[in-house]
Order: C-alpha cells, then structure tokens, then sequence
C-alpha cells in the first residue's frame, strides 16, 4: 500500500460520505464572469444549491440566467469565477463531460431528436454503453454482449417512460411529438443519464396548465427520491410555491437570494423585478 | 372481384417491405432489361454475360462506396465531397506497395515490391489515415466549411500525383513515384492471382465456357466481379452492424443536434472522427478493387465527378438507408451511368439517322426553317455526353419530388436489438405492427 501518499484529485463519488447530509452544498458558483464582446452578460454571479432541494432561478429578461447555465454546462467557457460541483471544479468543463459528473441540464426549446423514434432518444444517453465502442458493436462475441446490455437498458427506458405516462407514443418519431410531450421527453432524456443535479431551463414554457401540473408532479416525485433541482423560469407564482429557495439575478449578477417568503418581501427585488406590484 | 385485387395489392406491398424482395426486384429487373437489350443488339450469349458482368462489377464498387457515404452523410450528416480523393489515396499507395523494387524495362517507376494482400492493407489503412488527417482540423468546422475541406483535400491529392515534383521521389533512400499526369503501369502479376491459381479455378473456367464459350480472360473477370459482389455483402453486413448498435445511435443523434448529444454525455467529436476513418478507409478499399487489375491507373481516373456520381446514387436510393445505397448504386449505374449508351445502340439498330451536323449550332440552325432532323441526328451522335445533362435532370427531379430519395423515409432503427413493444406488456397483443 505504498500508493497510500498519492492524492486523487477526483473522488469516485462512491467513495464520497457514506451518509450525506441534507442540506449539503450541490453546486456552487463563485464570481462566475461572462462576456461577448463589449456586453457582460454575467458579471460576478454567486449562489449555492443545496443537495436534494429545489432551486429556482429567476430574473428579467436579460438578467444572464441562460447564459449562466451555458457556463455550468460547458457550452460557454465562463471568462472568471469558479463552478464547484459536489466539492470538485469543474470550471470550463466540456459540454459532455457534465454527465460523467452527473450534472445533465434540458433546453429552453426542447431539442428532441427529431428523426429519431421516442424509444431511440431514451436510449441514447444511458452511460457506459459498450455498445459504442464501434468494435464491440461490430465484432459477434462482443456483440452479445452489447446485445444483452440494450435489453436492459430498454427496459429501463420503458420504466422511464411509465412514469411520465408516455409509454403510448414509444414507438412514434420525436419531431411528430406535440410540444409538450417534447418537453416531457427532454426531461425523460436528462433522467436516462442517472443523473444527481437537474437544470431545467423553462421547464415549462409552451406548456398548458394540466400538464404543467404534472411536469410539476414528476418533479416533486424525483426532488423527494433524492435529485437536486435547479430551474430557470419567468414564472414567479410557480417557483414561489414550488420551490424550497430562490436565487433573484439582474444585470448579470445575483441580487437576492433565499426562502421565497424572504425574496417576495426584499424591497430590491420588488422593486428591480417584480416593478413593486406586489 | 375488387377486394381480391386490393387483397392481392395488401399482399404484393407487404411483400415489398422485405429488403431482399426489393433488391431482388430491382436487380432482377436491371438484368432482365439488359439481358433483353443485349438479344435486341444481336450479342451472343457470351456478349450478353459479359454486360451483365460489367454492370455487376459497376454495381459493386458503387454500391461499396455509396455505403461508405452513407456512413458518413446518411448517419453522421458529415458532408464529405471529397470521396475520389480517398479511393485515389488506396489505389495509388496500393500500387506503389506492391510495384517491384526494380523497375525493367519500360515499367518506369519502382515501388515497394510487397505482396498484394499487404499492399491492400497498406492502401486501407493510407485512406483511412488520410481521413483522419482532414477529420482532425476540419470537424472543428460547421458543416458547410467541413465539405469545402474535403473536397480541397480531393483536388490536392489529384494535383499532388499528377504534379511532377511527386512523378519520383526518394524516401528513406528507397525510390518511388506517383508516375504524375502519365500515371503509372500495373508492371506486377494480376492482382487476383492468388485466386485465378487456385485448383478449383480451372474447373470454374470450364464451367464458364460450357456454359456462356467463355475464354480464360473472361471467366477470370466473371470471377473477379463475383470477388467484388462478395466484398460488397461484407461491407453492407459492416455498416447495418454499426448503425445498427449504441455507436450507430450517437452518430444519428449527431446528425440530428451534436449539441443536443453532447450535454447527453457523449463526446461527439470521438465520434465524429472515428467514423469518419472507417467511411474513407472502405472508400480507399472501393478505390482500390476498383482498378487495381487494370494496366495501369492515371489521376485523370479521380477527378471530382467520380464524387458526384456517388452522391447521386445515395440521393437516389435514399441517405441513411443502406439497403437504398445499393439500390441507388444499381438504378445509378444502369439507368444513368450505362443506360445512354446502350439506349443509343438500340436506337441506332432501328432507326437509322445520316450524317449529322458536326456542331451544335450547324443542328440548331436548321429549326428555324422548321427541319428539326439535324438536331435529332445530332442529338443521338452525341448522346454518351447528353449523359450528364441527364443526370443533371435527374437530380434535380429528385430532389423537386423526391428528396428522401427510394428508401429515405424509412425507419432504420439504431439499437442492437429490435424495438419493438414492450415484452410482457398486455399491449403485446398488438405486436407485428413493426415492419422489419
């Protein structure tokens, strides 16, 4: 055991406290800068997501909640500030490494494969698939292998799909989905990774009100089986009954951040946001 | 009376749906057209095998390339018009291989005198590794600036071996060449020796000349088309394998949002690269069975068209289709590529024309006062070079009524097993709806 002295400077994540505490820090943002040409789209945004709780993000227009995301993600390489998840930096990682982590995020507009059937997209992202190491797939001794590893993994998808109650549109091609069903599809995707952090980027735009009720439903049932939540939505009223903490930003930076009981009555947020309305 | 026909119809189209009755369909009707076309000629049983010979052979190496670019554009959505570039890196690295180390005579350039089967294998791995060269830099491209590489990389390639700086050269003191504009001779054995000595061959030369008074000469090209049909089925049972599986579904998530596919965790560009490699290491194989049993092979061979010709053959059966890719090659190669000229040889058996003008302006200029003869004389004299205008045509019809091409439409499902319903579920009640 001379190995003993070397530090790994990632933790498998099984090897992580055997017993996580609530209210443990998912993510954290520090300082996060972002800029395009001469406009900052985040200047200096801070905020904590606590483990196994649901965050909501809110903000105008423009407030750099979108782009935010892009940092966390990796399809914008952030100009400063650091991104932690679970403990570790994963500042600037690249938009496929996020997985690995467990960090999956969904699209402001869903982006289903269109010519793709329903059961191909929920395949797809499942990790670890030997299947495409091309070799594998190719060579017959291999090939059982991955074989047996796609029956398993269908059966997972269609454990997915009962629970979004979508099993009936299985077999149809995604871009001949109506735009909710997309929506839940995008969010069936994301829970194919196995994910541990959720970022729903407006969830529930382009959504009518009964199915909205039961995106929100299937939220809470994940939230309480132990998945973090962070979403993004111009929604006041849902967020503030639906989520635990709400993060305020504005002009590329976060203005409050807290309970909802404690945002809604923050003078500086009414008056940036809500226009002093309320 | 009327639901027995729409019974028999139901019956024919669900016969249809098989991918073998299509292409048996299609090629039966490819043979038995020219067959009868070779009898309305006047050929004689030899003459007729030996068209439908060369259609197979035809056949065959565009069916093999256009399966490699269906890899690449049907699958992945990559768009590579730099295909003749790639079959040219095969061939000519093959030949260079496999020419001896000293030239007599007048074989001009030397070579590296390996065997064949190495020779093929260097020539496969050259193409691919020429793929990966341009795959590199270029996937870091938008699609549109991708093609604009590849096809550069195909005119450099031509350029290169038909410039004079590369006719000779030495590497490692071991002199070779590329044999610049007047290319270079084929100065070593018959590259399918290894199976034309074979003891079972005699006896396939005197079947054939039982048969259809076959010479030596050509059963040995009946054989080798046989070889390339064979190669062919490889190719086809390769690509169905690889889109068929978890590697196949990231290419076609690629083609449909690389964005998308990479927040699901799969690191796209891997992706991208590899298959890339093995569209152009198959494209550099094709190049290579193409011509390497001919005389000699010159860069005139690879001009761009060659790439044109193939991606009208995949617009024809169908991109992301593979059993389209074959069928697109045989319509291409019998309608389009051999379809003129034969269709002017039966013309000119019946109907025969006098002299005609010897420009275009001499046919047209006689219209005016009303005489359209000149123009139709011309018309069929020149009729092999009327042949891109028709493909032209049939492009552009294609893409105006059909788009999707023969089998484009089709469902190609991209997981190793099949997806159909749910087993054990009450629904299975309902199964056989799946159409494969």
């Amino acid at each position: 055991m001379s190995d003993t002295e070397i530090e790994s400077p990632e933790v498998p994540n099984d090897a992580a406290d055997p017993d996580p505490q609530r209210n443990d820090i998912e993510l954290s943002v520090d300082g996060l800068v972002k800029r395009f040409g001469g406009i900052t789209a985040v200047d200096g945004a801070s905020f904590e997501v606590e483990s196994g709780a649901m965050t909501g993000l809110i903000g105008p227009n423009g407030a750099g909640k979108s782009t935010t995301f892009h940092c966390i993600t990796g399809i914008h390489r952030p100009d400063g500030g650091t991104v932690r998840f679970q403990g570790r930096d994963i500042t600037g990682i690249r938009p496929y490494e996020c997985a690995d982590y467990g960090l999956v995020r969904t699209f402001q507009i869903a982006r289903e494969m269109a010519n793709m059937t329903v059961l191909e997209n929920l395949m797809l992202p499942a990790q670890n698939q030997s299947g495409e190491q091309l070799w594998r797939s190719v060579l017959p001794f291999a090939r059982q292998e991955v074989e047996r590893e796609e029956r398993e993994l269908l059966e997972r998808v269609w454990e997915v799909l009962e629970f979004f109650e979508i099993e009936h549109i299985a077999e149809e091609k995604a871009g001949n989905l109506s735009g909710g069903q997309r929506k839940l599809l995008e969010m069936a995707r994301a829970l194919m990774i196995e994910p541990e952090m959720l970022l729903l980027d407006e969830p529930f735009a382009g959504v009518n009100p009964t199915l909205e009720h039961k995106l929100l439903d299937h939220i809470h049932e994940l939230r309480e089986e132990g998945y973090t939540f962070l979403i993004v939505e111009h929604d006041m009223d849902l967020i503030m009954e639906n989520c635990e903490r709400v993060i305020v930003m504005h002009q590329g930076s976060v203005l409050a951040e807290g309970a909802p009981e404690t945002i809604t009555s923050n003078e500086q947020v009414i008056e940036a946001y809500l226009g002093g309305e309320v | 009376m009327s639901t027995n026909t729409t019974d028999r119809r139901a019956q024919l189209e669900s016969l249809w749906e098989h991918d073998a009755v299509k292409i048996l369909a299609v090629f039966g009707t490819i043979y038995i057209t020219y067959a009868l076309v070779g009898l309305a000629l006047g050929y004689s049983l030899d003459g007729i095998v030996n068209t439908l010979r060369r259609m197979t052979y035809l056949i065959a190496v565009y069916g093999m390339v256009t399966l490699a670019l269906n890899l690449h554009w049907g699958y992945t959505g990559l768009f590579n018009i730099g295909i003749a570039g790639f079959m040219a890196v095969g061939l000519y690295v093959t030949m260079i291989l496999a020419k001896p180390a000293d030239p007599t005579g007048a074989a001009q350039y030397a070579g590296l005198g390996l065997p064949m089967p190495i020779a093929i294998i260097g020539g496969v791995v050259a193409a691919g590794l020429a793929g990966l060269i341009v795959a590199i830099p270029a996937l870091r491209l938008r699609a549109d600036y991708f093609a604009i590489t590849t096809i550069a990389f195909a005119e450099i390639v031509r350029l290169g071996i038909t410039s004079g700086a590369l006719q000779e050269f030495t590497i490692f003191g071991t002199e070779l060449g590329t044999g610049g504009g007047r290319g270079l001779i084929r100065n070593y054995g018959d590259p399918m020796n290894v199976i034309f000595e074979l003891e079972v061959f005699s006896s396939f030369v005197d079947l054939t000349n039982s048969l259809f008074g076959f010479g030596p000469t050509q059963a040995r090209a009946l054989a080798y088309s046989m070889v390339l049909v064979l190669v062919l089925v490889g190719i086809y049972w390769l690509i169905q394998r690889t889109s068929r599986s978890p590697f196949g579904r990231v290419l076609k998530a690629i083609r449909e949002d690389e964005e998308a596919a990479q927040s699901l965790g799969k690191n796209t560009n891997h992706f991208k690269i590899k298959v890339f490699v093995l569209g152009c290491a198959l494209m550099g194989l094709a190049g290579i069975l193409w011509r390497f049993r001919r005389t000699g092979v010159t860069p005139e061979a690879f001009r761009p068209h060659v790439t044109f010709y193939i991606w009208i053959a995949l617009i024809i059966g169908g991109a992301g289709s593979n059993t389209g890719s074959v069928l697109g090659s045989g319509l291409f190669v019998a309608i389009l590529f051999e379809g003129p000229q034969y269709f002017r040889r039966l013309v000119d058996q019946v109907v025969t024309f006098g002299d005609a003008p010897n420009t275009f302006a001499g046919s047209v200029a006689p219209i005016l006062s009303g005489d359209v003869a000149p123009f139709v004389r011309y018309t069929f004299e020149e009729f092999t070079t009327l042949q891109f205008v028709l493909m032209g045509v049939a492009l552009i019809v294609l893409m105006h009524r059909r788009p999707e091409g023969l089998l484009g439409h089709r469902e190609e499902t991209a997981a190793a097993i099949p997806l159909t319903r749910r087993p054990g579920d009450e629904s299975t009640a309902g199964r056989g709806g799946d159409s494969s």
